[in-house]
């Protein structure tokens, strides 16, 4: 349903739950606060304005009709509450990309009490364009004037009081980052959903023509639409012109039998304006906004000349260079691993009075303080021991091991995104990753899913394919997505790499990051020419302006996304642990003859997991898996981070007394059948191997079918394991085994 | 275009995919607007545009749809 349907109630949806839910709740369903829409061009500041507005106290919501979860927080402002929603960044209302489509769907489904329009003051006349577009869906509107302090540094002065008149809504001048005119937007929203301030936004005209053929299609439109409709019929009439596909296929529905006659009347006004203009209507109707645009931002802006190149104009002209480029691009991967590895999981080099405790290790030394606290149940109650000890401390524990690792690099990974540079990494890559079938813009997404190489999580990173626009550039980028080496992925690589290289650590690491680009772009040189041939599509980006990461929305993202991780760990994690306790635990075998109890190294081989391991021994041990691992991997297919602790629960109910204390590395160093080369093949299997279930899960929603997940788990499984037999088998021959 | 060189957009081109003509339109490619050339990227390809004062980077493939006429100097 498009057009003003007063304050759009909404229905709020557990993430991940059910089937696309389309028809919006009746309008009598007032449980929810009245909704504050904020919309606006990427990179103008949006984020940070959501966060000034809605303080930390967010949350992610799935809204009916939307595939996508929308960043939703709450404003008080007087005695009342209201739920800001902080929509993805759209130049158009013209949908591009999978995001901009939310945004404006989120627009027309359901229209909020109040749209806050947010407009970069450095950029006025391309900004107005999505203004002037905003204004044509006769929504109330108020214009947030962003970023005026770096406007007028740049000499840009925006007169906000003539563009309010001229367009007939409010323009409350804001600077997001620092907080300012937050609270005169806070009480002007509030003024116009509790009607006290009512916005009578500017009708838009287009110039003769047009506007002639605007207003005769709205009049046959009136006749031929259901009354609620009607009141949008300015706004269909204008989308009809521009042959808006969503649109028309909407209007031909509402019209029912009468689609032909209107089909009609619109291509006969089309063929009209297009004589006159002799262009096609689209350009001519982009055009005539860009007019109004342009006009706006004439008369409110003045400029005071300046001669000096602005700063993103010198940060370019070094790191967009041809030489220098590249070179400053592999110089941030390094800083990132001195960062992650050196700096924030390392603190040895910290001069400090008897040394000094890294994050990790002291999240580690309180789940082996726990374990030993445990030790008391051991003789009482061994099976209540065995599933605490196993399932909870080092299962569990393992993981919350490297939360501290897992923030610092999601900080790093935060403050590039939030600085204006990944999108220039974009720019500079994207010719190189043509070659494969990708594009710039996918770099994007195999950063966020670990392509710096020390972790991050393929999760956020499938849904950062939403930027792209093109079905098959997103479904290869979500495809080879999950090689990158995820969080997930660093205890395994941490445990095996102590146990077996541990003075070759930072060597080991950009090895493995090395490989899970070669394994990425391969895949997806081998996908664009077999499952998924097809044209390149186009490339066409926004450079923004570089600006200093604004340290608040940096830590909130930053602790978001490690929230996620956390959370992870506390429910799916603990869920597969626990299930994968109890088949290795079970069923018990029966005492030996002389009456002694087994060993528990044949009680774990007597489980069902012990048994299901046995059985596959003959394929996995072409890669050296034994039985133990393949319990392991199998876990793992839920989430890799079960890996670490299926192994350790397997090693902890086989220990004899004696080694009850040791690492999961100590024990597998002593542990028979271990070698380095059969170390480097699981990390390489754990790298590549199937998709989490929570990845599958969103790659599931973001592609609406299970074709491509199902996919994914088999091909990334037959490609792990081909990789890691051939090392295994190739590294046996050479006579490393 | 060269690096470095201005020039006033005359028309965009037909041909191409489906909605990037309306894409160009929609980031402010717009008859009579002046488009400054930067700089390409390391490997030839993208190119770096200034448009109604701002950055945008836009391959070889779309830049060809976008007619020009040079300013002189």
């Amino acid at each position: 349903m498009i057009g003003r349907g007063g304050m759009g109630p909404v229905r709020r949806r557990r993430r991940g739950g059910g089937a696309r839910d389309g028809a919006p709740a009746p309008d009598g369903a007032r449980g929810a606060a009245p909704l504050i829409a904020l919309a606006g061009n990427p990179n103008a500041g949006k984020t940070s304005l959501f966060n000034a507005l809605t303080g930390s106290v967010q949350q992610v919501s799935n809204y009916p009709g939307v595939t996508v979860e929308c960043k939703e927080g709450t404003l008080r402002a007087g005695d009342r509450p209201y739920t800001v929603v902080d929509l993805p960044g759209t130049y158009s209302l013209t949908a591009y990309s999978q995001e901009e489509a939310v945004a404006r769907d989120f627009l027309l489904n359901h229209p909020p009490g109040v749209i806050v329009n947010v407009v970069d003051a450095t950029n006025l006349e391309r900004n107005l364009y999505f203004t002037v577009q905003l204004l044509e869906t006769r929504t109330p509107v108020i214009i947030a004037l962003n970023m005026v302090d770096l406007a007028e540094s740049r000499g840009i002065r925006v007169d906000h009081t003539a563009l309010s008149k001229m367009l007939g809504v409010p323009v409350i001048p804001t600077v997001g980052s620092r907080g300012t005119g937050v609270e005169a937007l806070a009480e002007a929203c509030a003024g116009v959903i509790e009607g006290t301030h009512p916005v009578m936004p500017t009708q838009v005209r287009y110039g003769h023509v047009v506007d002639e053929e605007v207003d005769g299609l709205a009049e046959t439109l009136g006749g031929l639409l259901p009354a609620d409709a009607r009141r949008a019929a300015l706004w269909f009439a204008v989308k009809l012109l521009e042959s808006d596909e969503p649109v028309s296929a909407e209007v031909a529905r509402l019209a029912g039998p009468r689609a032909a006659e209107l089909e009609a009347a619109i291509a006969a006004a089309v063929a009209r304006m297009e004589r006159h203009y002799d262009d096609d209507a689209a350009t001519i109707v982009a055009e005539r906004r860009y007019g109004v645009a342009a006009g706006a931002a004439r008369q409110c802006v003045h400029i005071t000349p300046q001669s000096r190149r602005d700063t993103t104009e010198k940060i370019d002209a070094v790191v967009c260079n041809r030489a220098a480029g590249p070179v400053i691009l592999v110089g941030v991967v390094a800083a990132l691993f001195f960062w992650v590895f050196k700096l924030s999981d390392e603190w040895a080099w910290i001069p400090w009075p008897g040394g000094w405790t890294s994050p990790t290790g002291v999240v580690e030394g309180c789940f082996e303080a726990l374990s030993g606290l445990l030790d008391g149940l051991r003789p009482g109650w061994p099976m209540l021991h065995s599933l605490l000890d196993a399932a909870l401390v080092k299962g569990v524990g393992g993981v919350l091991g490297f939360v501290p690792l897992i923030f610092f690099m999601f900080l790093f990974i935060a403050a590039l995104e939030d600085s204006g540079y990944i999108a220039r990494v974009a720019f500079i890559l994207d010719r190189l990753l043509r070659v494969f079938g990708l594009q710039g813009k996918s770099i994007i997404a195999l950063i966020v899913s670990g392509g710096l190489g020390a972790g991050g999580c393929a999760v956020p990173g499938v849904m950062a394919t939403r930027t792209l626009r093109e079905e098959k550039d997103r479904i290869i980028t979500m495809l080879v997505a999950p090689f990158m080496n995820c969080g997930a992925k660093m205890p395994v690589y941490a445990v095996l790499i102590a146990a077996f290289f541990p003075d070759r650590r930072m060597p080991l690491m950009l090895l493995l990051w090395g490989l899970s680009w070669v394994v990425a772009l391969c895949a997806a040189w081998v996908l664009r020419r077999t499952v998924l041939r097809g044209e390149q599509t186009p490339f066409v980006m926004e450079l923004p302006p570089y600006h200093l990461p604004v340290p608040r929305g940096v830590l909130l993202h930053t602790a978001e996304r490690t929230w996620l991780y956390i959370r992870k760990a506390g429910t799916v994690i603990l869920a597969i642990n626990i299930l994968l306790w109890a088949v290795m635990y079970f069923p018990r075998p029966p005492a030996n003859a002389d009456g002694t109890a087994p060993s528990p190294s044949e009680a774990v081989a007597h489980s069902f997991a012990g048994r299901a391991g046995r059985a596959l021994e003959p394929v996995t041990a072409a890669a050296g898996f034994d039985w133990r691992v393949n319990i392991a991997l199998i876990g793992g297919f839920a989430a890799k981070e079960v890996v670490i602790g299926a192994m350790a629960t397997v090693y902890a109910m086989e220990e004899d007394a004696e080694d009850a204390d040791a690492s999961l590395s100590a024990r597998l160093r002593g542990a028979p059948g271990w070698t380095p080369l059969r170390a480097f093949a699981m990390m390489l299997f754990v790298m590549l191997y199937a998709p989490c279930v929570t990845t599958i899960a969103v790659i599931r929603r973001e592609t609406g079918t299970w074709k491509w997940p199902l996919f994914a788990t088999v091909y990334a499984t037959t490609i792990a394991f081909i990789l890691a037999a051939a090392v295994f088998q190739g590294g046996r021959l050479l006579g490393l085994g | 275009m060269l690096d470095g060189e201005r020039g006033h957009i005359v028309r965009i081109g037909r041909t191409g995919p489906r909605g990037i003509r309306q894409r160009l339109l929609d980031m402010g490619i717009t008859r009579g607007a002046e488009v400054l050339v930067v700089r390409r990227a390391p490997m030839g390809d993208p190119i770096e545009v200034v448009v109604k004062n701002y950055h945008l980077a836009l391959r070889e493939q779309e830049a060809a749809l976008i007619e020009v006429e040079p300013v002189v100097p």
